[in-house]
């Protein structure tokens, strides 16, 4: 398959930065977006030029490194899949492709499509943690919890902190990250302790780092790779309205 | 005080206001739409007149109506500095950005909805509000309602208005229950369900009246008093 790529190129976190166009040759329809980045760099690499950079590790959707605005989507398009996912039949034969990197103030453009994600660390830091005696291991079942409960903390568990619920934001709003976050630990008992603290202080990092304010759009849900639902954020603002009541 | 002034700082603590203030507006629409069908009584407004008679003197309604003044001011206030801080939060915007793939249409345009409804409120205010409230000379509100509405063009503007309004709540209504975190899967349906109630049922309610009034009615007595045919 041949592409045009659209990619946005920027030196530093200074930099004003640009589109670059690309043409790319002879990709094969399997090859996963990250891989075809690969092989332009390759190509850039022996032309000299400076590759173009872009955040990866796992490359099987479990790490949360990667994330691409493509053709205006973030993770590009398909429902439930991370960049790395993404495969090239998704996409038209001769295509143009447009790449951008997440586009949010909390999340500054480090170089090229690499952005700062930090803004999420601190937010975790603030209140995303239990406090508890790590001894051994404990037995499995030492605790019980009902089987619906832990799905769904689960179901919060598997978000893996990729921003695409900001970047897909029209308001860049971070609320299914520290939804998800909050909800898994105060569904189970583990996350008691803190549980009041914990939703108040992640909220109000979240708002010092620069987030917008959700409006309930939704589009963060369909973007999400791990389908983290909004019902995760409905429980933030109980949690919150609970810490800030009792 | 102190923990007031953070709580409306935050970001949760401004959309429970929009939403408590935007659930308190709803209710008013419903009684509002409730008590102007006795313009339907065919009795040259005489229970209309009564109706309106009996709001505009009784001491509750009249507190009520404070709560809601103030009510529609906290909503658009919280509702304007939400807005934009959340235009701020963007570094760049995206070339290509494909929301409407994601997002149903009355979710991005709560800002132009509602602004449109409060340059509506304004007009309708100063048609029915403060001549019957204000005014100098005693005014039936029935005659004036059927002035009004006698102006095609003017039926047309609420029409479009409550087109407007039908958008704000298809997204607003839902919208507050999520805020509250009073949605989850148990009780979404019922919330849809109960959503369809005012975003649908009460926009055509209202604009059953201007529709009536600018092309079905036949000018009963009173108004041919005042001239309009
Ligand atoms: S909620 Fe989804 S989109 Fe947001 S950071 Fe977690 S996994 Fe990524
Ligand atoms: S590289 Fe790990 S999720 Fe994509």
């Amino acid at each position: 398959m041949n592409f045009t790529l659209k990619i946005w190129r920027q030196k530093n976190k200074n930099d004003k930065g640009r589109f670059a166009s690309y043409e790319i040759r002879d990709v094969s329809p399997d090859a996963s977006f990250l891989e075809m980045l690969d092989i332009l760099n390759e190509g850039l690499a022996k032309k000299g030029e400076e590759p173009v950079a872009f955040d990866h590790d796992c490359r099987e959707g479990i790490c949360g490194s990667c994330g691409i605005v493509i053709d205006g989507r973030a993770h590009g398009p398909g429902r439930g899949i991370a960049t790395c996912e993404l495969r090239m039949r998704s996409f038209r034969d001769g295509a143009t492709i447009v790449a951008e990197p997440w586009r949010a103030k909390p999340f500054p453009v480090i170089k090229d499509l690499v952005v700062d994600r930090t803004s999420f660390d601190r937010i975790m830091y603030a209140g995303g943690y239990i406090s508890t005696k790590t001894g051994g291991v404990p037995d499995g079942n030492a605790i019980p919890i009902p089987k619906p409960v832990a799905e769904e903390a689960m179901d919060a568990a598997a978000c893996i902190g990729c921003g695409a619920c900001v970047a897909a934001c029209p308001n860049s709003s971070a609320m299914l990250f520290v939804g998800a976050k909050v909800s898994q630990l105060a569904l189970l008992p583990q996350g008691q302790v803190e549980r009041k603290e914990r939703a108040l202080r992640m909220v109000e990092q979240m708002d010092a780092e620069g987030f917008g304010n959700c409006s309930n759009t939704f589009a963060c849900e369909a973007e999400c790779p791990k389908e983290i639902s909004v019902a995760h954020i409905a429980r933030l603002n109980r949690e919150f309205i609970r810490a800030k009541v009792t | 005080m102190k923990s007031l002034f953070a709580f409306f700082s935050s970001s949760i603590g401004k959309k429970i206001v929009m939403s408590l203030t935007g659930l308190f507006l709803c209710t008013f629409l419903a009684e509002h739409v409730a008590g102007n069908f006795l313009l339907f009584m065919n009795d040259n407004g005489a229970m209309y007149d009564a109706y309106t008679e009996f709001m505009s003197h009784n001491i509750v309604i009249r507190t009520i109506e404070i709560v809601l003044a103030v009510s529609l001011v906290g909503h658009s206030i919280s509702g304007v500095i939400v807005w934009l801080k959340n235009r701020r939060s963007r570094s760049e915007n995206y070339k290509v950005y494909k929301l409407q793939e994601n997002t149903p249409l009355a979710s991005r345009i709560t800002m132009i909805t509602g602004s449109f409804i409060f340059l509506f409120l304004v007009v309708h205010l100063r048609t029915f509000f403060v001549p019957t409230r204000f005014g100098t000379e005693a005014v039936s509100p029935y005659t004036l309602v059927v002035q009004s509405f006698s102006n095609e063009w003017y039926s047309a503007f609420y029409i479009v208005a409550l087109i407007f309004l039908s958008y704000h709540l298809r997204h607003g209504f839902q919208s507050a229950f999520q805020t509250l975190g009073l949605k989850n899967k148990k009780y979404s349906r019922l919330l849809d369900w109960l959503a369809v109630i005012f975003w649908l049922l009460i926009p055509l309610g209202f604009a059953s009246m201007p529709i009536y009034f600018a092309f079905f009615y036949k000018a009963g007595p009173a108004a041919l008093v005042l001239g309009v045919q």
